[in-house]
């Protein structure tokens, strides 16, 4: 978009999933770009594709999930088809990843600090006693108290939030050029979320780290985000910076996402008022429509939408929409 | 729903609770052989009026669903009592669990986990009314029939199983079991978190129509602040088993006092917020304590929940308000 290189370019993106008597589209046609220290939202709900996007991104798509066509370009170098040998010094190092559930993704028989300290080791060819070290630092950086004792702490014996903490430790000590992260703090209680994020905010920016936040809270996005796709049944709809997408969303699917939430303080200014509902369900993988995928819980639908598939429609604020009625 | 049902005003309120406390013994040390108590519940006060949306609000491991248990019979209390229109449903009189069925109903909070997969929708809405000795089929049928249309599932999808609905058309069929013997209170538990985002609006709607329609009260327990606010007619914030703020929905959301409650409320991560209106409530900034009281003193978190809580006492700070103070260290 801008004329310095991004840092992630993601072209034409379509995955499937193939079988040997079926092949059913999953993703299709996603295309964004992150820049350098930007943090880029991906919202949806389950089921749309977002998670699958994500895995994509570094190489972790197992059958039958498979990369139909597109290309994911980071730092200028293609990924796709990258052998696994060179994706796995990617991995971690200059792309890491942080999940919704702390306690599947950390090892539950190994000290936390030695969790960290392997990233140290695998990646800069550090020795386990410096790493061991450098692991007691990272842990001071997300602000768990008392690392020097900490780091010999195995994963049950810590709350959701100081576990999502060693995560964020572990995924951030070779200080990489991207993050992921998917649901980071949908486990976490509110408030134990504010102050992960408010941790991630803080370490990212300073370190320069872009992050890809994938997230179903439109909250957590608006809290987080520079810029946000919209994906609905594997496409993207909706792509804007968010402010755009809250001040005057485009999409219908975005629009009636944005009117079905209550509103904080609204009830207290205008009294209850019925919120408004997303008729139907979202379409199951195997019977998408042909046209667009939204078309069947359109409100503005009409006849070309049921056959055609929009193209992206620009909207003049660096973002576009697919739609044919948008507005 | 039968007009019999008069409103007796010195009858009180339609649910009560009083003094609830909920302990835990477990076994810790070294090979279990210490015996402690959680305290999950600790002195819990609070009271439902017909037809009104009580929501309980806090974290996880907060004893919000312990309450929530209590009251639907799944949990026998350590101390204290409910009342179900001024009769003691808990201790020695309490009512068979036939009976208590006709009182108090849950909805959980993932429909599919609560559910029987391998039962179609018919056998379930039918369990209830024939443990109840309603054993003609056509009336059971008819009234699993015109329960269904009520939440709006159509009849003709009796026959099929939970697996072959969509979450939100799940939950509605949760709804419909828990309405099915038409219990004077619902108490729903996170109704709508495993909900998609999209299908959530449908089920806080229809959960607010069926209110109205047929004269229910909840007790909603949820973490969903946004959901609360716009739900509710009053709140009970809960914080280590105790109730630390409890008052009418726009007091609490409006002037909350306790540091807990805007520690909750601040938050919340709210799209609109961030972009349009300021943040209503920031976590400084709360008016002090009353005279002669301080707020729950422990730093947050580090609450030991095996210990008794301090002395306190829920005072009255407002027109339907109430907070937990302690004295205050002289």
């Amino acid at each position: 978009m801008s004329g310095t290189r991004a840092l992630l370019e993601v072209q034409d993106l379509q995955i499937d999933i193939v079988s040997a008597k079926h092949r059913h589209n999953v993703v299709e046609n996603v295309s964004f770009t992150i820049d350098h220290g930007e943090t880029f939202g991906l919202v949806g709900e389950s089921g749309c594709g977002k998670s699958i996007t994500a895995l994509a991104m570094i190489g972790l798509l197992r059958s039958p999930l498979v990369i139909s066509s597109g290309s994911i370009r980071f730092r200028d170098r293609e990924l796709r088809g990258l052998p696994e040998r060179e994706l796995r010094k990617l991995r971690g190092n200059r792309i890491a990843m942080i999940f919704q559930e702390p306690m599947t993704a950390l090892n539950p028989v190994s000290p936390v600090g030695r969790q960290i300290a392997e990233m140290f080791v695998l990646h800069q060819g550090a020795t386990w006693h410096e790493a061991e070290r450098k692991a007691v630092e990272a842990l001071a950086s997300v602000q768990v108290p008392a690392p020097e004792q900490r780091v010999k702490s195995y994963p049950h014996e810590m709350s959701g939030g100081m576990r999502q903490r060693i995560m964020i430790a572990i995924a951030l000590a070779c200080k990489p050029d991207l993050l992921i992260a998917d649901e980071p703090t949908t486990a976490l209680d509110v408030t134990v979320q504010a102050e992960i994020l408010k941790l991630m905010k803080e370490l990212c920016s300073a370190r320069g780290t872009a992050v890809l936040m994938i997230s179903h809270d439109l909250g957590v996005i608006a809290k987080m985000c520079r810029n946000v796709g919209i994906m609905y049944a594997g496409h993207l709809v909706e792509q804007r910076p968010v402010e755009a997408i809250f001040r005057s969303p485009s999409h219908p699917y975005t629009n009636g996402l944005l009117n079905s939430l209550p509103r904080l303080g609204s009830r207290g200014i205008h009294g209850r008022k019925r919120l408004q509902e997303i008729t139907g369900v979202v379409p199951s993988i195997s019977a998408f429509p042909a046209g667009c995928r939204f078309q069947p819980r359109c409100e503005r639908a009409s006849a070309l939408c049921a056959t055609t598939q929009p193209d992206q429609a620009d909207l003049g604020d660096e973002g576009y929409v697919r739609c044919f009625h948008h507005g | 729903m039968s007009g019999a049902f008069t409103m007796d005003n010195r009858a009180g309120p339609l649910l009560r609770v009083e003094n609830l406390s909920v302990h835990f013994p477990v076994r810790t040390g070294l090979l279990g052989r210490s015996r402690r108590l959680v305290r999950a519940l600790n002195n819990v006060d609070l009271t439902l009026e017909k037809g009104e949306c009580l929501s309980v609000v806090g974290e996880s491991g907060c004893g919000k669903s312990t309450l929530a248990f209590s009251i639907v019979g799944l949990q026998t209390p350590t101390s204290g009592s409910i009342h179900f229109e001024g009769r003691a449903i808990t201790g020695k009189a309490q009512p068979s669990r036939i009976e208590r069925a006709r009182m108090a109903q849950i909805v959980f909070q993932d429909p599919y986990a609560s559910l029987n997969p391998r039962q179609t929708v018919l056998t379930s809405l039918a369990a209830p009314l024939r443990l109840q000795g309603i054993v003609n089929n056509g009336e059971v049928e008819g009234r699993v029939m015109e329960m269904m249309r009520l939440v709006g599932l159509s009849p003709d999808k009796a026959k099929c199983f939970p697996h072959e609905f969509s979450g939100g058309q799940r939950q509605r069929i949760g709804i419909a079991r828990a309405l099915i013997l038409s219990p004077k209170v619902v108490v729903l538990d996170e109704p709508v978190s495993a909900l998609d985002v999209s299908i959530r609006a449908q089920i806080i709607n229809l959960l607010l129509d069926l209110k109205e329609r047929l004269e229910l009260s909840y007790i909603m327990i949820s973490h969903d602040l946004s959901v609360v606010e716009h739900m509710s007619n009053r709140v009970a914030v809960m914080y280590f088993g105790q109730v630390v703020e409890e008052g009418r929905w726009d007091r609490i959301f409006g002037n909350p006092a306790h540091p807990y409650t805007r520690r909750l409320i601040a938050a919340i991560p709210d799209p609109f917020a961030a972009f349009t209106t300021p943040s209503l409530i920031d976590e400084a900034g709360a008016q002090g304590p009353p005279h002669g009281f301080d707020y729950h003193p422990r730093e947050f978190g580090t609450h030991d929940i095996y210990s008794d809580p301090p002395a306190s006492q829920l005072v009255s700070i407002g027109d339907d308000h109430r907070v937990r103070l302690v004295p205050a260290a002289a």
